[in-house]
């Protein structure tokens, strides 16, 4: 009997723990199927004319999605002049200056406004940035992906700026230099790999946002030139031609998608080497 | 990203603003100055986050005077004659939101187990950095894969097994046209699953070592003492995952716009196409004709915004109460 409840017991343990592998497993391998799929689909339809031509009318052959790729650019530059400086400020209160209650007040909503459904986001910058001018626009893209910027670059500034070892601030302050004049030439310097990353990391993440481009960016066959006019954006482009029933808008799709997912994924492992080896090189 | 935040030491303080030095010496030293101009923008969030609120409410204001709270429970949705009700989509997003926790958390929950208890540390370090990866993919470009993966598999081998085993169940049932609820919650699952899988696993390699040791010495197997001793403790910490992944899911937009079907129905079949808030916000925005129509979408968005806020806040509570319990039972 207890020698049957022992074997019991045994097997259970085999099973249960054989499955939390093969569910990591399977999560992990997620990962690499969609990159396979993408390289397999997408591969074949990358070519020159992707980069540099614009799209061509249904039937045509050919085409490509340069002012997309221009028009994601464009909307970075935008969300990373609006959005980087108030993050990294604001951070720099919370690690830096904050006391208890209200950085806390602070911490919570910039973690509630991360939670933010991007739709929401969208909303939000149409009643703000088109709804006064009444017609969509490049800047009112850049405003929708400027706020989901804020929220992430707050948090990582903060972490990395509180990784900073309080010995290097005491050290500064015991020369006679002032609060401000430490936060600016040692905690800040000391810092920057991460805080740099972190902001790298937020542009990455919103460059593949869609749902807040749709009613702001709004999208464009064509060149937009200024900041006043609706803009094409990468993943708009992308939505667009999947749902579409042509096949060749299809591989357009694909092609696009590749190069999306290259654009973060090489974002987010270059930042990580970057951070690890910055690491590697501060402890020795 | 999240997996290097939490290895950062947090026992770096702020300094206190010399205390021996004037006002006026710290202000003409630029500390007060920095301090304030940092403060403004700090607050500036609160102001940004109140404004957004601010925003979805007045904007909303002409649905929110036709429809009172029966905006709530009207099924119908026809912008031909003004009448809008918002339960097909509160259905549709409650309806995959949770499909889609019922196929992620089991998974997740087993996978973070895994990392946490099994795997050796930098091989778990290795596996969460791809985890996080996977969370940092474009929502559009998993819609993609929905469309031309999820789709055709629901389609063609998905439904039929699932009519074929379970089909006397009502959700099981009816016409299977590859798009609707269910593709949507399988695409938001493995969307979700990354969030799952780290915010647990970062959780479960908080519980002190001796609560496994004192498990083993016990007698109890290796998964026993995971499933027993391990998890209760990390478990208000792993249901703030789950929120998050709620909230995650309720938002999400773009994958689920592509493979729902966007049919404004309520049916019981999980088979059957549906819509969401986030869905209907996105496909239709654009194409309000009418300030009572744009007026009806912002008011869904004031739903979603309000289902999101309040679950997040919940998520965060409850994984602060975990990280901060440390060192005392659950």
């Amino acid at each position: 009997m207890t020698k049957l409840r022992m074997i019991w017991r045994k097997s259970l343990n085999y099973f249960m723990l054989t499955l939390t592998g093969v569910a990591a497993l399977g999560v992990v391998s997620v990962l690499f199927l969609i990159l396979g799929y993408l390289i397999f689909n997408g591969g074949s339809s990358l070519n020159l004319n992707f980069f540099t031509k614009l799209p061509v009318p249904v039937g045509e052959t050919g085409g490509g999605m340069a002012n997309a790729i221009v028009g994601s650019l464009k909307l970075l530059f935008l969300a990373a002049v609006m959005g980087l400086p108030v993050g990294l400020i604001a951070g720099i209160y919370l690690a830096e200056f904050g006391g208890k209650t209200f950085s806390f007040i602070i911490r919570y909503t910039t973690d509630l406004l991360n939670g933010v459904p991007s739709i929401v986001i969208g909303i939000f910058a149409y009643s703000i940035a088109v709804l006064p001018v009444k017609h969509f626009s490049t800047l009112a893209g850049g405003v929708a992906l400027g706020i989901m910027v804020i929220p992430i670059t707050v948090r990582s500034t903060e972490e990395f700026l509180k990784s900073v070892p309080r010995s290097m601030r005491e050290a500064a302050m015991a020369l006679g230099a002032s609060k401000s004049k430490t936060i600016l030439t040692v905690v800040l310097p000391a810092a920057s790999a991460g805080v740099l990353t972190g902001m790298l990391l937020a542009l990455a993440r919103v460059a593949g946002e869609t749902a807040p481009l749709l009613f702001t960016a709004f999208s464009n066959q064509f060149w937009s030139p200024g900041w006043g006019q609706p803009v094409a954006s990468l993943p708009v482009m992308i939505y667009t031609y999947a749902i579409a029933p042509y096949d060749d808008w299809h591989r357009q799709a694909w092609a696009a998608g590749l190069v999306l997912l290259l654009l973060v994924l090489i974002a987010n492992v270059g930042t990580r080497l970057l951070l690890t080896g910055r690491g590697a090189t501060r402890s020795a | 990203m999240s997996s290097a935040q939490t290895t950062i030491d947090h026992s770096a303080a702020p300094l206190p603003s010399g205390g021996s030095r004037t006002f006026l010496r710290r202000w003409l030293e630029g500390d007060e100055v920095a301090h304030v101009v940092t403060l403004i923008f700090a607050a500036g969030i609160l102001l940004l986050t109140s404004m957004l609120v601010w925003e979805l409410w007045v904007n909303s204001h002409l649905s929110r005077a036709r429809f009172g709270w029966d905006f709530f429970w009207t099924k119908t949705w026809d912008p031909i004659f003004d009448h809008f009700g918002a339960a097909p989509f509160i259905y549709g997003t409650l309806v995959t939101s949770v499909v889609s926790l019922i196929i992620a958390v089991p998974l997740g929950l087993a996978a973070a187990i895994f990392l946490a208890e099994l795997a050796p540390r930098k091989f778990s370090d290795t596996v969460a950095f791809l985890i996080d990866l996977l969370a940092a993919v474009p929502s559009v470009i998993y819609g993609l894969l929905g469309i031309f993966i999820v789709v055709p598999l629901m389609r063609t081998t998905i439904g039929p097994f699932l009519k074929s085993t379970l089909g006397f169940l009502p959700i099981f049932q009816g016409p299977n046209y590859g798009v609707g609820f269910l593709t949507a919650s399988i695409v938001l699952a493995i969307m979700i699953v990354p969030y799952i899988i780290s915010v647990s696993r970062e959780v479960l390699l908080t519980v002190p070592r001796e609560q496994r040791e004192a498990a083993l010495a016990m007698g109890a197997t290796r998964w026993e003492a995971t499933w027993q001793a391990v998890v209760p403790w990390a478990r208000t910490g792993i249901m703030g995952s789950v929120f998050l992944a709620l909230a995650r899911a309720l938002g999400e937009t773009m994958a689920v716009t592509m493979v729902i079907g966007n049919d404004p129905k309520i049916a019981a079949s999980l088979f059957a196409p549906g819509y969401t808030i986030a869905a209907v916000i996105a496909n239709e925005f654009t194409e309000a004709t009418g300030d009572l129509y744009l007026s009806a979408l912002i008011e869904l968005g004031l739903v979603l915004f309000l289902m999101t806020f309040i679950l997040n806040g919940l998520a965060r509570l409850l994984i602060l109460a975990t990280e901060r319990g440390g060192g005392r039972p659950a």
